[in-house]
């Protein structure tokens, strides 16, 4: 088997001290939760890391909280607690939609959300979420906190807003008072477990009968997450309906820039960055205008 | 660094590298190479144990994490010469054939059928949910086996979990 | 006999068959508990760790090799590089067929992933570590990716080490049948279907990968060598003539083996290695691949490109004409016996009566990782199905009859076996329209078409896909195969001890096909004695007869047999051993099983434990006879077996994204006498699950450097557990009248058969909604999507 070149390694027992540990290794230093993502890489040697800062211990970062305005959910979360949360069941189904298809459940048992938004592959399923349902991330450093929004976080393949001596700790999720208000996620992979071909994430805010709001980003068609705000443009105000939809599918495929790649070819993914954005955006209605009945 | 781990009950302590993975620190002690490593991207499942009762993939694990941790490998599922359900089930239905797979394959059923279980006790049916074949399957995607064609062992949780049902039923009977 | 879906339950507890059966698995007690031996479990006192390191590029020179940084690591003992392995004779060895491939390579670099250099080192984590030290000046060279221009005038050369080599080419054509009778019949055609068939390389990727401890006793000259291997005695004597060993002082054991397919047939550089460095350093040197070595460097599969026509007359199918160019990679090293090159890729004549066909197949280098013969493949029979398969459905079309319906016409009758083909096959045994009909019954054909009818009204795609396979295994005859010029007999030895427990040794090599459960079992058909009392002992060349091993589906046709053949005569000793015991003459002797007995009287006779207990007894024995109840064999096959099989599979496609979902796969297989059918089955599961992959979504890709595209479990992909349907199995038994036993392998055929079903599935499901006629494996979402649009492009 491949094996990790040699690195130094401690365990936190503070936020506060992983992210002084961080500043201290300037740059050479990476946290370690679940490790899905970093220690296959370090054992293809593709990151050489010399110090490891495990942060498995910080259980104060491992939570779903439900508030009136907000859902807040901690970066140590694990992908089965996702997957399994009733709280997020009621309110974002899409986190059950991505956790389904998200790795195997073997994976789901380790990885975090952090982790996941931190690792920033174009093709992760998380950060695509969290762009559609207008989510929020906490990032503490030595000097404090600041909170930026995911088209923010994203910065290009693999590199997120987050500092060398920094750490992500919080996802925050608006809640809006009144109407409805629901989102889904729809994948297509070569086989279970397999990174997406193309994945499209929705969220929309109906009040009234018409889209007061809406959020579509799309996985793995661009060298990070795609956020379509043209689509979501193109949604507010209107009336729900297929014909929408398949408008905004368009624009979708449109504003994408996918690869051609192992799993398929420019004008596949393209295609079905349209489909998976109508799929997604019918579901999220479907299952917000059921929340009025 | 000194690092000591609780498998199968036991504390192991051995001077490692932090880079030892834990799927060899596992297989370098005496008795323990039951867990089997056969990929280099946390694919195939070969490795799977269990660390407090949740599947792990102990090839995408550091050794060191796992301090402060349970980890439980396929050589703690007999007990006293009595073999788990899950392995008699794998026996019955013909669950393996070269059994590279299968350790890991155990460990991860073992934990799906203790899942279901207690799903079953907590829904008040007299604790006797059998996983349904979509469930088995979704269980052991993240493993691959390469010679059973996964049906017989989808039969062979299923028989492992009427087997641990009707015990169970006795159990409360008597 | 026709049977249609077999239930295989489990069985209650107390019941045990002695002989043929379903009994529960003998070996699974160790496996269950963790406690198999497998290659990486097993630690030599002294044992130090080899490590690989290879090229990145698939043609460079090689200018130079600087060593000496991975030398001065902490743990490093040496670092090995052709010029060692020259001084040793050891830098090219032999291949399987007859070309040479460098161990290390020295010149050159022939293909992404060639071995370079041999690290040895004290664990294998420093092992690794040195590999990024060693220094390599490489001059890339233009890259021979595609086998279709391998042959062109301004073509690199790959194989300027071989004399006399001035281009590409690695083996002439070969040619089967018979061309001019093949051009009347299609002269004389109503319909052709012409089609480009392209069959992908894909890899048998057992779950364990290969290596070797090679543990070479200075003192003594013993070479102790473990590995996982398919064929350990054949090994053992290619060593001794490489190593310049005596072949009497080289033992390999397997000990448990993690899955094989064929990738564990061949012998790897790595070994040689191996070997090496165990020679030179006199400790035991263990080296084990990782899974990106295995899938970059190890024996690949398939990768024939095929070109094929095939025609009607008056509804029937009349004659086949193929053209192939087979990829070998930068070696030859294709297993197959020696006077058949292309393997038995000319069995694609199929199930059917044709009256004339005719086979082309040459081989070409290119720079990728060699092989070509593996994964179950039957010697290239899984191709030549494919083949077959394919066309018929291409001719249905073009006819527009039904796919079943055409091959119903077109099967050879029961009346005509033995059947010999038009290109020099015959057919042992068959009653093809049999196994199609239960085929049918068990998938409902005509409620699928129906449903298909329904769901094509409402813009749901559902195919429905056929094939019909009759192979050749069990190789074979002395007269007509060997490899490497050793010819492919397998022997069993049979040793009945005193207190009437058994032991049978066998060639035959296991990698989970169940021989400790399944040759017990046909040593208590023909004794009696019940299986739990005899050991099957095999893997071990120090103690078992010469054999060619297990590959190719020959277990049960050649060591069944022998086995077969060696407890009979057994049998035959205790005869005369009892008829002396009971003051009778063997005439008088009839048998039922466990026991020679008095016709006529019955009550009067002795166990097989009595008569073994005597025959070591100091008590008399028939003039002239020596002592012990054991026989040696070595069985030669009169002719390979052919097992045969109808397969259906259901498939649905999502007209948006072209998803592919297998939802339902009947295989019904005729394999005739089956000695274990939970076994057989159990194979059956397997062989569908790789099917499926290598329909769906197994490749090995390159881009036009010759970069390999498919290195990881990332990339490879194998199907889980979801995309595997609940497999329906059924089966017919009609004997073969040769074997022994009246059976035939079985092993290969669900590979054989399942992926001509699953792609003639996809292309019905678009044919009639889309115009798909034609597309190339793997079907995966974005080719399927692509041959929606009209566009169906060959894998690279």
């Amino acid at each position: 088997m491949q094996t990790p070149a040699p690195f130094t390694y401690e365990r936190a027992t503070s936020v506060d001290g992983a992210i002084a540990s961080l500043v201290k290794h300037d740059g050479e230093a990476r946290i370690i939760a679940g490790g899905h993502s970093l220690l296959p890489m370090m054992k293809l040697r593709l990151a050489q890391p010399e110090h490891l800062i495990d942060i498995n211990d910080l259980g104060e970062l491992s939570y779903i909280r439900e508030f009136a305005d907000e859902i807040r959910i901690g970066a140590l979360t694990r992908h089965v607690e996702l997957l399994h949360s009733d709280v997020l069941a009621r309110r974002l189904p899409i986190f059950a939609d991505a956790e389904r298809v998200i790795a195997d459940p073997v994976v789901r048992n380790r990885g975090t959300i952090g982790g996941s938004l931190c690792q920033a592959d174009a093709a992760e399923d998380l950060s695509s979420v969290c762009s559609a349902i207008h989510a929020s991330v906490v990032i503490r450093g030595a000097d404090g906190e600041r909170v930026i929004a995911m088209d923010e976080f994203h910065v290009g393949p693999y590199v997120t807003a987050v500092g060398d001596g920094e750490m992500l700790t919080e996802v925050r999720v608006p809640l809006t008072p009144g109407g409805s208000f629901s989102s889904a996620h729809e994948k297509v992979e070569r086989r279970a477990g397999d990174w997406a071909i193309a994945a499209a994430s929705a969220a929309v805010w109906i009040d009234g009968g018409t889209i007061a709001d809406a959020g579509v980003a799309l996985s793995a068609v661009g060298p990070t997450t795609v956020h379509v705000t043209r689509a979501a443009e193109a949604l507010r105000g209107k009336s729900p309906g297929d014909e929408l939809f398949e408008e905004a599918g368009r624009i979708a495929a449109e504003d994408c820039s996918p690869s051609a790649d192992g799993r398929g070819p420019v004008d596949y993914k393209r295609h079905l960055a349209g489909v998976l954005t109508t799929r997604a955006l019918r579901t999220a209605t479907a299952r917000a205008l059921q929340q009025e009945a | 660094m000194q690092v000591t781990l609780n498998i199968n009950g036991q504390a192991v302590s051995r001077d490692v590298e932090p880079r030892t993975l834990l799927v060899h620190f596992i297989r370098d002690t005496p008795g323990l190479t039951g867990t089997h490593w056969g990929c280099d991207t946390s694919n195939c499942g070969a490795c799977v144990v269990q660390m407090d009762g949740q599947p792990v993939k102990s090839c995408t694990t550091l050794a060191v994490m796992c301090e402060g941790h349970e980890i439980r490998t396929v050589e703690s599922l007999e007990v006293d010469g009595k073999l788990d359900p899950i392995q008699m089930g794998f026996h019955e239905m013909h669950a393996l054939h070269c059994g590279f797979c299968t350790p890991g394959m155990l460990m991860t059923t073992r934990a799906l059928l203790d899942e279901t279980a207690a799903r079953g006790r907590a829904g008040g049916a007299g604790g006797d949910a059998i996983p349904s074949e979509e469930e088995i399957r979704t269980a052991i995607s993240g493993a691959i086996c390469r010679c059973t064609g996964y049906k017989n062992i989808v039969g062979a949780v299923r028989w492992a979990a009427q087997y641990e049902a009707a015990n169970r039923q006795g159990q409360e009977v008597s | 006999m026709a049977v249609t879906e077999s239930p295989n339950l489990p069985s209650p507890g107390h019941e045990r068959p002695i002989g043929f059966g379903r009994l529960k698995r003998k070996e699974d007690a160790r496996f269950i508990r963790g406690k198999g031996t497998y290659l990486d479990d097993i630690r030599l006192p002294g044992m130090v760790h080899g490590a690989v390191l290879r090229s990145p590029y698939a043609h460079a020179k090689i200018n130079s090799i600087d060593t000496s940084a991975a030398l001065a690591l902490p743990g490093v003992a040496a670092v090995i590089t052709a010029k060692d392995l020259e001084t040793l004779g050891l830098a090219w060895m032999p291949t399987i067929s007859y070309d040479t491939q460098a161990v290390l390579a020295g010149d050159k670099v022939r293909f992404q992933g060639q071995e370079v250099a041999f690290v040895i080192a004290t664990d294998e984590y420093i092992a690794r570590d040195a590999l990024p030290l060693i220094e390599v000046d490489y001059e890339p060279l233009p890259a021979v990716v595609d086998a279709r221009k391998a042959l062109d005038p301004d073509a690199p050369l790959i194989r300027d080490d071989k004399d006399g080599q001035t281009d590409n080419l690695a083996s002439a054509t070969w040619e089967a049948g018979d061309e001019g009778a093949t051009d009347r019949v299609f002269a004389e055609a109503d319909a052709i279907a012409t089609r480009d068939i392209i069959y992908p390389r894909c890899h048998p990727a057992p779950l364990e990968t290969c290596g070797m401890i090679a543990d070479f006793n200075p003192k003594t000259g013993q070479l102790d060598i473990y590995n996982g291997n398919q064929a350990p005695n054949v090994h053992r004597t290619v060593y001794a003539h490489v190593a310049g060993l005596a072949e009497h002082m080289i033992r390999i054991r397997c000990n448990d083996i993690g899955g094989g397919f064929g990738n564990k047939v061949p012998v790897y550089p790595g070994y040689v290695c191996a070997i090496a460095g165990s020679i030179v350093a006199g400790v035991p040197v263990k080296w084990i691949e990782d899974r990106s070595e295995n899938l970059m460097s190890t024996g690949f599969a398939r990768d024939y490109i095929m070109r094929a026509q095939m025609c009607a007359k008056d509804g029937k199918i009349t004659g086949l004409r193929v053209d192939v160019i087979a990829d070998h990679g930068a070696f030859d090293s294709t297993a197959q016996p020696t006077k058949f090159p292309a393997g038995f890729f000319h069995i694609c004549c199929g199930s059917y009566d044709l009256q004339a066909s005719h086979v082309k197949v040459k081989a070409v280098y290119t720079n990728k990782a060699p092989g070509g013969v593996a994964y179950r493949c039957s010697f290239r029979i899984t191709e030549a199905v494919y083949l077959v398969e394919r066309m018929v459905n291409a001719l249905a079309l073009e006819m527009g009859v039904d796919q079943i319906e055409l091959r119903n016409r077109s099967f050879i009758k029961p009346d005509q076996f033995p059947y010999e083909t038009t290109t020099g096959w015959t057919y042992d045994s068959g009653n093809y329209a049999e196994t199609m009909k239960v085929a049918m019954d068990i998938a409902g054909y005509d409620q699928l078409r129906a449903e298909q009818a329904e769901k094509r009204a409402r813009g749901e795609l559902m195919g429905i896909g056929c094939a019909f396979f009759t192979e050749g295994v069990g190789a074979g005859p002395r007269k007509h195969m060997d490899i490497l010029g050793m010819s492919m007999n397998d022997g069993a030895d049979l040793r009945v001890h005193p207190s009437g427990k058994a032991m049978v040794s066998l060639s035959a090599q296991t990698q989970g096909q169940g021989h400790e459960t399944t040759f017990a079992q046909i040593v208590a058909e023909e004794l009696g004695i019940p299986p739990e009392d005899i050991q099957v002992r095999h893997g071990d060349t120090d103690r078992t007869p010469y054999g060619l091993g297990t590959y190719g589906s020959r277990s049960t046709p050649v060591s069944g047999a022998a086995v077969a053949v060696v407890s009979r005569k057994v049998r035959d000793k205790a005869r005369v051993i009892a008829a002396h015991m009971l003051e009778t003459r063997p005439e008088d002797l009839a048998w039922e099983k466990g026991r020679w007995y008095v016709k006529g009287d019955p009550e009067k006779g002795a166990m097989i434990e009595e008569i073994a207990a005597r025959a070591y007894s100091g008590e008399s024995l028939p003039q002239g006879m020596e002592g012990g109840l054991d026989a040696q064999v070595i069985y030669d096959p009169p002719n390979l077996t052919y097992p045969y099989g109808a397969y259906i599979a259901v498939v649905d496609i999502d007209p948006d994204t072209a998803q592919v979902t297998v939802r339902r796969f009947i295989a019904v297989d005729d394999c005739g006498v089956r000695i274990n059918p939970m076994i057989v089955d159990g194979q059956i599961h397997g062989g569908l699950a790789e099917g499926i992959g290598i329909a769906l979504m197994e490749v090995i890709t390159f881009d036009e450097e010759g970069n390999c595209l498919n290195s990881s479990f990332m990339d490879y992909l194998i199907p889980t557990a979801l995309e595997c349907p609940d497999f329906e199995l059924g089966q017919t038994v009609t004997p073969c009248p040769h074997h022994p036993l009246g059976a035939k392998g079985v092993g290969e055929s669900p590979n054989v058969g399942s992926p001509p079903a699953i792609v003639n599935a996809v292309i019905d499901a678009l044919h009639q909604t889309h115009g798909v006629d034609h597309i190339d494996m793997p079907c995966t979402p974005a080719r399927v999507w692509a041959a929606m649009q009209g566009r169906p492009e060959p894998p690279q």
